[in-house]
């Protein structure tokens, strides 16, 4: 129990950050149209793909000799990137259709 | 001076995550609003590359750095030649795999920071939540992924799965809690949890129908968002906190969005009362009575030359077919002609919401010329033609008519309503949800059968010459 109480005093900060930032996500998407809603979610998708941050810190603080958490590391830092990169192009595709209207 | 610089990275990030994802809700804005939020995504990769390891004081080798580029090439090339190859029509299954990739990545860096952090139960319940909802985002992805992309058609159901998968859900709880208070350091422990993550993450998704799935994939990449802000908690790390609680709320409004498009909870997708309805009804065998007029592509060809107003419902049908284009020349053609033509869009036509607007700005159909299902409802009873191209599910009276249809309550364009119905399909077989549609045996309506783009074509050719 104390553990958790002091959690949450270390963290209050984040905690408070957590809260605002759920109202901003539902606010932002609150009144979108349906039309949107496939490269919306396909630019969500990318964002999340900042856990890739995560894989590099991971491999960044890692003990060199560690090979098999070396390989870990890279195959995450690989499966994050695709992520990323694959999620934002594929939604600059989507959102270019749009936009090559007559 | 590092520090700082570390700090307005990861705000800049954050601030471009929230702009970026803000000019995606609306058409004019949303091609830059993503170029924005991926320029603050490139922003914190290269600012933990650079500027991390000066902040904490660590020495990284150089064959690490090496490491780091090396995989990162790798995922760009490989990330970037899929997403500009892949076809729109197989846009859903890329979503989910690509998301099912950022859950791959939370669950293998809670495998790393296990035993790094036993001992410090705060940090061990980020580790383990990161790694828990990743690997069941990962494994869920994969299934809707095989899928939508057909190469898992039916819902697989084990006995009584709700009862089995709610028991797997609290064994998984269970040890991820007795791992954290015990501070147990056997990295058997986390590998159990792994795997029995991933099995739920199959178990979970497998049940569902394929119509159900960009619920689904909605739903998974909010559990990533949130994988990714555990990952955030974990490092103190600014922009994967608001970066993933961002995509883990909005993601759960957009999926409620579209379960409410479909007139679906979300309790009923997950715990499947869908496919149980239609398997029922197709058991019960309600026949529809009636007969099918058939229409070849002359008689389609005559009916919309004479046409004052023609309303053209999109489904994915035409998508499967790539019809996109030569329904767009069909459009043109009439348009010519003085005949008011417009589609009629489908909340959920295609495979996602959205999906059709896609395929059809593809192929240059202009944006004005789509009306959703609310504002052109009221039109069908002007309206001379309908031509159904490739729908079905979204067109069914039964959804109004019928309480016992599985599909009752869900929203439906009145195509009914119009002097004349052409139902463009391949065959009698049922749509998506897989019940029968009475529309086809309306006397207002002729089929015309044969695959959207040849069928298309040849109405195209008859038009021409008239």
């Amino acid at each position: 129990m104390n553990d958790i109480l002091e959690f949450f005093n270390q963290n209050l900060q984040m905690i408070y950050i957590v809260i605002l930032m759920i109202f901003v996500g539902v606010e932002i998407i609150g009144h979108v149209p349906a039309v949107l809603h496939t490269p919306l979610m396909s630019g969500a998708n990318a964002i999340h793909g900042v856990v890739i941050i995560g894989a590099i810190l991971v491999m960044l603080h890692m003990e060199p000799s560690n090979k098999l958490g070396m390989a870990i590391g890279f195959l995450a830092v690989i499966l994050g990137t695709l992520n990323v990169v694959g999620g934002f192009v594929v939604t600059d595709r989507m959102l270019d259709m749009f936009k090559t209207k007559k | 001076m590092e520090t700082f610089l570390l700090n307005l990275a990861y705000l800049v990030a954050s601030v471009g995550f929230i702009i970026g994802l803000k000019m995606l809700g609306s058409p004019k804005t949303a091609r830059k609003g993503n170029l924005i939020a991926a320029f603050g995504m490139t922003l914190a990769i290269l600012a933990t590359i650079f500027i991390y390891p000066h902040t904490a004081q660590i020495k990284v080798p150089g064959f690490v750095y090496a490491l780091i580029f090396t995989a990162i090439a790798i995922g760009t090339i490989i990330g970037w030649g899929i997403a500009v190859k892949v076809e729109m029509t197989k846009m859903p299954e890329l979503v989910s795999f690509f998301n099912g990739m950022g859950g791959a990545t939370a669950a293998l860096i809670g495998l790393l920071e296990f035993h790094h952090n036993v001992g410090n139960p705060g940090k061990m319940f980020m580790v383990i939540a990161g790694m828990v909802i990743g690997s069941i985002s990962f494994a869920g992805s994969m299934i809707a992924w095989a899928k939508l992309s057909g190469k898992m058609r039916k819902p697989v159901r084990l006995p009584s799965y709700n009862i089995l998968n709610t028991l797997m859900a609290i064994l998984i709880i269970a040890l991820g809690a007795y791992i954290i208070y015990t501070g147990v350091a056997n990295p058997a422990y986390i590998y159990a949890l792994f795997a029995l993550s991933l099995l739920y993450g199959v178990l979970f998704v497998l049940p569902i129908g394929g119509a159900d799935m960009p619920v689904v994939i909605s739903l998974l990449n909010s559990f990533t968002g949130l994988a990714a802000a555990f990952g955030g908690f974990l490092y103190d790390n600014m922009a994967m906190l608001t970066g993933g609680i961002l995509v883990g709320s909005a993601g759960t409004i957009l999926t409620i969005a579209m379960t409410k498009a479909m007139n679906r909870s979300l309790t009923s997708v997950i715990f499947g009362a869908f496919g149980e309805g239609s398997n029922a009804a197709a058991g019960s065998g309600t026949k529809i009575q009636g007969n099918v007029k058939e229409a070849g592509p002359s008689d389609a060809a005559i009916l919309l030359n004479y046409a004052n107003k023609v309303i053209i419902v999109p489904g994915y049908g035409l998508a499967v077919a790539q019809a996109q284009h030569v329904l767009h020349e069909l459009e043109e053609l009439l348009s010519k002609k003085g005949i008011d033509v417009k589609y009629a869009i489908h909340p959920v036509a295609g495979r996602m919401p959205g999906h059709m607007n896609v395929l059809l700005a593809e192929a240059n159909v202009d944006y004005d010329k789509l009306v959703d299902m609310d504002d052109i409802n009221n039109e069908f009873k002007n309206t001379d033609v309908v031509l159904v191209v490739g729908a079905n599910d979204v067109v069914n009276p039964a959804a109004k008519n019928d309480p016992s249809s599985p599909i009752y309550g869900m929203p439906i364009l009145n195509v009914e309503d119009a002097k004349n119905i052409i139902v463009n399909k391949r065959s009698m077989k049922p749509g998506y949800a897989g019940i029968e549609n009475e529309l086809f045996y309306n006397p207002k309506t002729s089929m015309l059968f044969g695959d959207a783009k040849s069928a298309l074509t040849k109405v195209v050719q008859e038009l021409k010459g008239m």
